[in-house]
C-alpha cells in the first residue's frame, strides 16, 4: 500500500523504512527433470513505510507470508520483485559488497533463541562475532562494549564465558537481543521474538524491547500471531493474509474498529481471560483453512472464507481504499462508500 | 455445576520424579483434584509446571525409567489406576479415557491412513468388525466436522491441515465414547482462526456427548471461555483450585493473580506497562519443603522459606488456594468436603 502517513503524529519525517510492490515468490519445481512448474507466491506486492522511532506490527495467521517479508527487507532472500529503502539506502538490488556495508544499520530478532544461538559458542564470542566483522576494536574495547551490551538486556557480565544452553529461553532470548543491538542498528526485525516463551517470561522480553527502543530510538517491526501482545507493544499494525496486506491503520483504530472482515475474524477469534464476557463472546468463525499461496484464488485472496463474500470479490482483485490518518483497507466492500480510492499496491510510487 | 456429584476421576496425592543423570527432577509433587461427570477442568501453569506429566502419569504414559511414580491413587470407576495389570489398563486407554496431545502431525502415524487410524481403537476396544467400525469412522469424522468423510478415511494424514488433523485427533480421541477425554494443549499448535473452530467443535461436542473434559492449556483465554473449574499449577503443585469465575475475578494465590495480570487484553482499555513476573519458574531437584514461588512472590514473609503451604478452602465453596498469606488475612474456615 503505498503513500502510507505515520498513525498518530503526521511530522514531515521521512520514513526509516520504505517497501513498494515487494514480491517473493519461492519456485516449485517438479516432475522427472525438476522443471519449474509454478511459483509459491508467499509475498505477493505490498507497500507500506515505518517512520523513525515507530513500531509496526505485521500480523497474520502462519503461511500468511509474514516471517518472509521480514526476512526479505532484510535481503536475507533475492526479492522477486519491488524496492526496500532503509533509512535512505535502496538495499533491495544492490550487491553483496555495498549490502554488506549496509547491514550493521538493519538487524533482527529471531524466534527461537535455542536455534538461532551457536551452542559452541560463548555468549561474549556470540554478542562479539558482529564486532569481530564489522569494526576495528582492541581487546580491551570490544570486551566492553560484550559487557555494555550485556547491562543493557539485563545479563549478569558474569555469565560472558558461559554457552547458551546454560541459560533459561528468556535469558537466551536476551542473548539473541543484545547481538542486534551490537553493531548500533537503527531497524531491527522482530520476528515473533517472544512466540518460543513461557507467558510469565514474555512480558519481561517486551518491556525490555521497549526499554531499548525508548533508549537507543530503534525502529521495529514487530511480526507476530499474537495479537494482544501486537496492541501492546505496536504503533500501527498491518494485518496479513496470503502474502498480501488487507489492512492497515494505527493500533487504537484497528483494534477499535477493524474495517477488512479477516481483521475482524482475526480478532474476534482471540479468547480474552474473562469468563463473564467469554460466555457471550460470539467470534466470527471463518470456515475452512487458508489456501494454498501455490495457488491462490481468483480475485480477493480472502474470498473462499469471507463471510460478507459478493461475486465481485470471486472475479476482481480488490483495490486499495484509504480512510485517512494512514488507514488504508483491500476490501470491495469499502468500493462504494469511499470516494478517494488510495493508489493500488501494484507499480512503484515515488513522491 | 452441582457440587454433590461424585467424582468420575479422584486424583489424590501423586507424585512422580523423573530420575536423570543430572540428579532427580521432581515433577508432580503431592497433585490432588477431581473431576466431576460432565465437568470441564482447564489445568493451566507454564512449561515445566508439571500439568502435561499429571496427565500422563494418570493413565501411566510415562517411560519408566526416567519417571517414577512414587505414591498417590488415581480412582476411576472403582479402580486405582496406577494399582491395576497393564491389561486392564489398556481397556481404559483410548476407550474409557481418551486424550489429544498437543501437536496431531506427530501424534498421527504419518504411515498408515486416517480410516485405519480411526478403526484400530474401534477393533481393538470394541470388538467391531471392519465394515462396523468404517461406518462408525465415518460417522466419527462426520462429528467432527471433516466435510466428505467417505473419502477422506483414504487419505494420510500430511493431506490435511493442521486444523483438519486436530479434528481428526479428536474423532480418535471420541471414537470409543470416553467418560473423560484429556486434552494437552489441543490448539497450542493451531492458528487462533482455526483455534476458535475447534473450541465451538468441542462446545458443540460436549453437549452431545455429555463426557468430562481435563483442558490443559496456558492461554488464560481459552480457559475463561470453556472451563467450569480451573486448577493452576505451579512448579509441579496445584497452587489454587475453584470456579472459573472466581478465579478470574477474585484469584487468591499471588502467581495466579501475577499471572493474569501478565496478558495483555485485545479488547477494552490497553494497558501502558505490562506487569512483569520477575525471575523464573524453579527446577525441581528436591520434593518442595517450602513455598516454591517465594524467590519470584512479592508478598513472601519468613514462614513461606520454612514451609509448604497446603492447599485451603477460600471464602466461595470449592475455592482453594496454596498461601499462607491467606492465612494471615482470614479466621480460618473449617475444611470442607472439597467440590
Amino acid at each position: 500500500m503505498a503513500d502510507v502517513q505515520p498513525g498518530t503524529e503526521a511530522k514531515a519525517q521521512a520514513p526509516l523504512v520504505k517497501v513498494r510492490d515487494l514480491k517473493m515468490y519461492f519456485p516449485i519445481h517438479s516432475g522427472l527433470f525438476r522443471t519449474h512448474t509454478g511459483n509459491i507466491k508467499a509475498v505477493d506486492g505490498i507497500s507500506f513505510d515505518i517512520m523513525p522511532g515507530e513500531t509496526l506490527g505485521l500480523v497474520g495467521e502462519s503461511g500468511c507470508g509474514k516471517s518472509t517479508v521480514g526476512r526479505a527487507i532484510l535481503r536475507l532472500y533475492d526479492l522477486t520483485g519491488g524496492t526496500v529503502e532503509i533509512n535512505g539506502f535502496e538495499i533491495a538490488h544492490v550487491d553483496r559488497d555495498s549490502l554488506r556495508s549496509k547491514r550493521p544499520m538493519m538487524q533482527m530478532i529471531f524466534q527461537d533463541p535455542q536455534a538461532s544461538l551457536n551452542p559452541r559458542m560463548t555468549v561474549a564470542s556470540i554478542i562479539g562475532e558482529p564486532l569481530d566483522e564489522h569494526m576495528k576494536l582492541t581487546a580491551n574495547e570490544r570486551l566492553a562494549r560484550i559487557y555494555e551490551l550485556m547491562d543493557w538486556v539485563g545479563l549478569n557480565r558474569e555469565f560472558a564465558k558461559r554457552y547458551p544452553h546454560e541459560f533459561s529461553g528468556g535469558q537466551r532470548q536476551r542473548i539473541g537481543i543484545a547481538r542486534a543491538l551490537a553493531l548500533n542498528p537503527k531497524f531491527i526485525v522482530c520476528d515473533e521474538p517472544i512466540a518460543a516463551l513461557d507467558v510469565s517470561i514474555q512480558a519481561q522480553v517486551v518491556n525490555l524491547l521497549e526499554e531499548l527502543q525508548n533508549r537507543l530510538n530503534l525502529t521495529y517491526l514487530f511480526i507476530s500471531h499474537d495479537l494482544s501482545m501486537v496492541r501492546h507493544i505496536a504503533d500501527r499494525v498491518a494485518v496479513m493474509y496470503l502474502g498480501r496486506i488487507v489492512e492497515i491503520a494505527s493500533r487504537e483504530k484497528l483494534f477499535a474498529e477493524p474495517l477488512h472482515p479477516y481483521t475482524q475474524a482475526l480478532l474476534s477469534a482471540v479468547p480474552e481471560p474473562d469468563p463473564e464476557s467469554e460466555r457471550n463472546r460470539r467470534p466470527i468463525v471463518l470456515q475452512g483453512d487458508v489456501p494454498s499461496p501455490a495457488n491462490p484464488p481468483k480475485g480477493c485472496n480472502f474470498s473462499t472464507r469471507c463471510p460478507k463474500v459478493m461475486d465481485v470479490c470471486r472475479q476482481i482483485e480488490p483495490g486499495v481504499y484509504d480512510f485517512g490518518e494512514g488507514r488504508q483497507v483491500a476490501c470491495h466492500l469499502y468500493s462504494e462508500s469511499m470516494t478517494t480510492t488510495a493508489e493500488p499496491t501494484a507499480g512503484e510510487r515515488t513522491n | 455445576m452441582p457440587d454433590t456429584a461424585m467424582p468420575i476421576l479422584d486424583v489424590k496425592g501423586l507424585e512422580t520424579v523423573f530420575r536423570t543423570r543430572g540428579g532427580d527432577v521432581h515433577a508432580v509433587n503431592s497433585v490432588d483434584f477431581h473431576l466431576r461427570p460432565g465437568e470441564l477442568l482447564g489445568v493451566v501453569g507454564e512449561s515445566g509446571s508439571g500439568k502435561s506429566v499429571t496427565m500422563m502419569s494418570l493413565l501411566r504414559l510415562l517411560p519408566s525409567p526416567p519417571a517414577e511414580m512414587r505414591n498417590g491413587t488415581v480412582m476411576f470407576d472403582g479402580q486405582d489406576l496406577l494399582k491395576i495389570s497393564p491389561e486392564e489398563l489398556r481397556q481404559v486407554r483410548g476407550s474409557r479415557i481418551g486424550f489429544i496431545f498437543q501437536d496431531p502431525m506427530t501424534s498421527l502415524n504419518p504411515v498408515y491412513t486416517v480410516g485405519f487410524q480411526l478403526a484400530e481403537p474401534l477393533r481393538a476396544h470394541l470388538g467391531m468388525s471392519k465394515a462396523e467400525a468404517r461406518a462408525r469412522s465415518v460417522e466419527l469424522l462426520r462429528l467432527v466436522g471433516i466435510p466428505d468423510p467417505e473419502q477422506r478415511l483414504k487419505d494420510y494424514p500430511h493431506q490435511f491441515s493442521g486444523g483438519m488433523r486436530q479434528r481428526v485427533m479428536i474423532a480418535i480421541a471420541l471414537a470409543c465414547d470416553p467418560k473423560v477425554l484429556i486434552a494437552d494443549e489441543p490448539t497450542t499448535a493451531l492458528d487462533v482462526t482455526i483455534q476458535a473452530q475447534i473450541i465451538e467443535l468441542v462446545k458443540d461436542l460436549r453437549q452431545k456427548l455429555g463426557m468430562a473434559i481435563i483442558w490443559i492449556t496456558h492461554d488464560l483465554g481459552v480457559i475463561a471461555g470453556i472451563a467450569d473449574r480451573v486448577m493452576v499449577m505451579y512448579a509441579g503443585q496445584v497452587v489454587e483450585e475453584g470456579p472459573v469465575n472466581e478465579i478470574f475475578r477474585d484469584p487468591q494465590h499471588p502467581y495466579t493473580q501475577a499471572l493474569l495480570k501478565t496478558v495483555p487484553a485485545v479488547r477494552g482499555p490497553r494497558a501502558e506497562k505490562l506487569q512483569v513476573i520477575e525471575g523464573q519458574p524453579p527446577i525441581m531437584h528436591e520434593a518442595p519443603d517450602a513455598c516454591s514461588f517465594r524467590n519470584r512472590c512479592k508478598f513472601a514473609f519468613d514462614r513461606c522459606a520454612e514451609e509448604n503451604p497446603a492447599l485451603a478452602p477460600v471464602h466461595m465453596p470449592g475455592h482453594r488456594a496454596a498461601c499462607f498469606l491467606l492465612d494471615k488475612a482470614s479466621t480460618k474456615e473449617p475444611e470442607a468436603v472439597h467440590g
